[in-house]
């Protein structure tokens, strides 16, 4: 700690200014390598995207345009593909320092937004299959972890290894097929029924936005249309969940301070929840972090199905048709999620553990 | 390596007694629980083995030609169908069979070039430290950070739909877990005993690198790539499940899936493919799991423990 600079915080307010001060230098630090891990990503992206031998001319002119070098030329100008590489790079660069994330090849839009319309989509579908997945998963680890090597704990074991068994692509079939197709229990596909027209835009998020409204048959159709996908999309992770939640709360229940509160003669439930669960609770919600920025690329397989227009399908579409601007401005979108999800784990430690300090 | 500095430059293989010795101590410390107390792990190897005999004699095994459209199309499962026809009057069975003459052997493959490179990168950022450390796991680091499934489309797409640039991308998804745990394995062993011992003998860094601390890593590496298979099962066949990998009309599970998936009508299609990519994706992680369980001396402590 360097006691010079803090000075004039220590002035006014002699202890919480140091802490005020670490956290600052703290989060400046972790912002400065994202905003460097970000740049280092658009630089991956585009290598990626542009030394390869996908054209995306002929990805995005018809047959008729191809054959005719003056609408080749334009297109290849409109898109900055005419000039060398470290000049379409730092183009891309500067543009992205005034919030300009290019126009998609496909779309015609800005890629900027065309995020902000597919975004949210994909966003209300991952925070449903999170937090499914963090009930379901911690309370089948703690199961676990509490029958250890018996019987619940074998079958909880299986279970969790098929879900990360589980190919998503095919469980949403199989799930669209029976639940949807053969019994009808549940609407197949969109965000809505046909025809019906979206909540006004607050969060992008309907269910959030009809609940903001007080439209309750809205929200109600808005939660039945993101339970199946949702659900599907969660069997993995409540698979990882479940394993992680076991394998935590096993190593911290060898600790020496968990059998004295047995010894005291504390219930079992209370040394779990209290004792074994609480310092577990650190690493589980770092993977459900982690777990919720896969879930936004994992949508990739499952929106295709339910027909859901989000991030998923936007960056298949992209991905297929070579369109540079739309697979950087998704890859960057989700980077940005992982590095900001780290961010905010790493400053939620602190309050779920005040052993650990910011350092 | 340890014994005798003068020979090294004359036998270019190890001396045949001293990697006895070495696999046998690792022998002794992977000591094998009998199979009833490991259920899950027999059956893995039990159908990995089954899918292996499958994949060699695919071609004896199936009833009917992979490719022959030869009967009725989207036919139900009968007895002379038992998996039903694809919309290509094709017998989905033997389509199912000879998929795993794909799947299994590419993703092992993969996963042994992941390794490799991840594994060799790792290695030489660990041991050389400085500049080339920070270059290569900054590398490594990027690679994390960018979200896995996109960067496999983005690559299998811009290479162009192939299963091998599938092949390619999921590698280049993989490599760096490899790179990390190698690394921080490297570390731990560059200090060690027996590392300085040989250094001081006078071994060369790639003789240390390669001869002493390789095979004392193995294990840990061996352990994640047998835990990452499942995984590149997985992201392979979903890339051909999204057109991006295998193509038609090669009897690839995700492509058959895909299929599936534009006859939901006719669920034979797109189920049986899916079932068999599950079963060796669980297979494969329940042997992953139980090697883990061995071989993780954290496990290993708090099993002795109770």
């Amino acid at each position: 700690m360097t006691s010079a600079s803090t000075a004039t915080v220590v002035v006014d307010r002699p202890r919480k200014g140091t802490a005020h001060h670490d956290l600052r230098r703290f989060l400046l630090r972790r912002l400065g390598t994202g905003l460097v891990l970000l740049i280092g990503i658009t630089l991956v992206a585009f290598v990626v995207t542009h030394l390869v031998p996908g054209d995306p001319v002929a990805a995005n002119l018809g047959q008729g345009a191809l054959n005719d070098p003056a609408a080749v030329a334009a297109f290849r100008h409109q898109y900055g593909l005419d000039q060398p590489l470290p000049v379409q790079y730092a183009r891309y660069l500067t543009g992205l320092l005034h919030g300009d994330l290019g126009i998609s090849e496909q779309s015609h839009r800005a890629v900027l937004s065309d995020l902000n319309q597919y975004v949210p989509a994909t966003v209300e579908l991952a925070l449903f299959a999170i937090v499914t997945s963090l009930i379901v998963g911690v309370a089948l680890g703690i199961l676990a972890a509490s029958f250890r090597d018996r019987w619940p704990d074998h079958i909880i074991r299986v279970i969790s290894l098929g879900g990360v068994s589980m190919p998503i692509f095919w469980i949403a079939l199989v799930a669209f097929y029976l639940l949807f197709f053969r019994l009808g229990w549940l609407p197949g596909g969109g965000r809505l029924d046909p025809a019906v027209s979206p909540p006004p835009h607050i969060t992008g998020l309907y269910t959030v936005d009809a609940l903001l409204h007080g439209q309750w048959g809205l929200l109600w159709q808005a939660l039945r249309h993101l339970v199946l996908p949702g659900l599907v999309l969660a069997i993995y992770t409540v698979g990882m969940l479940t394993r992680f939640t076991r394998a935590s709360m096993l190593e911290i229940m060898g600790n020496d301070y968990v059998r004295a509160a047995r010894l005291k003669g504390l219930p079992e439930h209370v040394v779990i929840l209290r004792h074994v669960l609480r310092p577990a609770l650190i690493s589980i919600i770092t993977v459900a972090g982690l777990a919720f920025a896969g879930l936004l690329s994992g949508t990739v397989l499952v929106e295709n199905i339910f027909a859901w227009p989000g991030l998923g399908q936007y960056a298949y579409h992209s991905a297929v048709n070579l369109d540079l601007p739309a697979i950087m401005g998704v890859s960057l979108f989700i980077a940005l999620v992982y590095i900001v999800i780290n961010l905010v784990i790493d400053l939620l430690y602190g309050v779920i553990d005040p052993r650990i300090r910011l350092s | 390596m340890s014994g005798d500095p003068v020979v090294t430059a004359a036998s270019s293989a190890p001396p045949a007694g001293l990697a006895d010795d070495v696999l046998a101590r690792r022998r002794r410390r992977l000591r094998v629980p009998p199979a009833w107390r490991q259920p899950l792990a027999v059956t893995g190897l039990a159908i990995v083995g089954a899918w292996l005999v499958i994949a060699i004699f695919a071609p004896l095994i199936g009833p009917d030609n992979p490719l022959a459209q030869n009967f009725g199309i989207l036919a139900a499962p009968s007895s002379a169908h038992w998996f039903g026809t694809d919309e290509l009057g094709r017998d989905v069975l033997s389509r199912v069979l000879a998929g795993a003459r794909v799947t299994l052997p590419l993703s092992v493959l993969l996963v042994v070039i992941a390794m490799l490179i991840g594994a060799l990168l790792g290695g030489f950022a660990g041991f050389l430290g400085g500049w080339a450390d920070v270059a290569l796991m900054r590398l490594a680091d990027l690679f994390f950070a960018f979200p896995g499934i996109i960067l496999a489309l983005a690559v299998a797409a811009a290479l162009g739909p192939q299963l091998r640039n599938a092949v390619i991308a999921v590698v280049a998804v993989s490599w760096p877990s490899y790179a990390r745990l190698v690394r921080s394995l490297v570390l731990a062993a560059r200090t060690a005993p027996y590392v300085v011992a040989s250094r001081m003998l006078g071994a060369s860094g790639w003789r240390v690198l390669f001869t002493d601390i390789r095979p004392n890593i193995a294990g840990p590496v061996l352990v994640l790539a047998a835990l990452d298979l499942g995984n590149a099962v997985l992201l392979l066949s979903g890339l051909s499940f999204l057109g991006l990998g295998a193509q038609p009309p090669t009897a690839e599970w995700g492509a058959m899936v895909a299929e599936g998936t534009q006859n939901f009508n006719d669920w034979w299609v797109g189920v049986f493919p899916g079932l068999a990519i599950l079963t060796v994706v669980l297979a494969f992680n329940f042997i992953g799991d139980a090697l883990r369980d061995a071989l993780d001396p954290r496990t290993a402590r708090t099993v002795r423990l109770s």
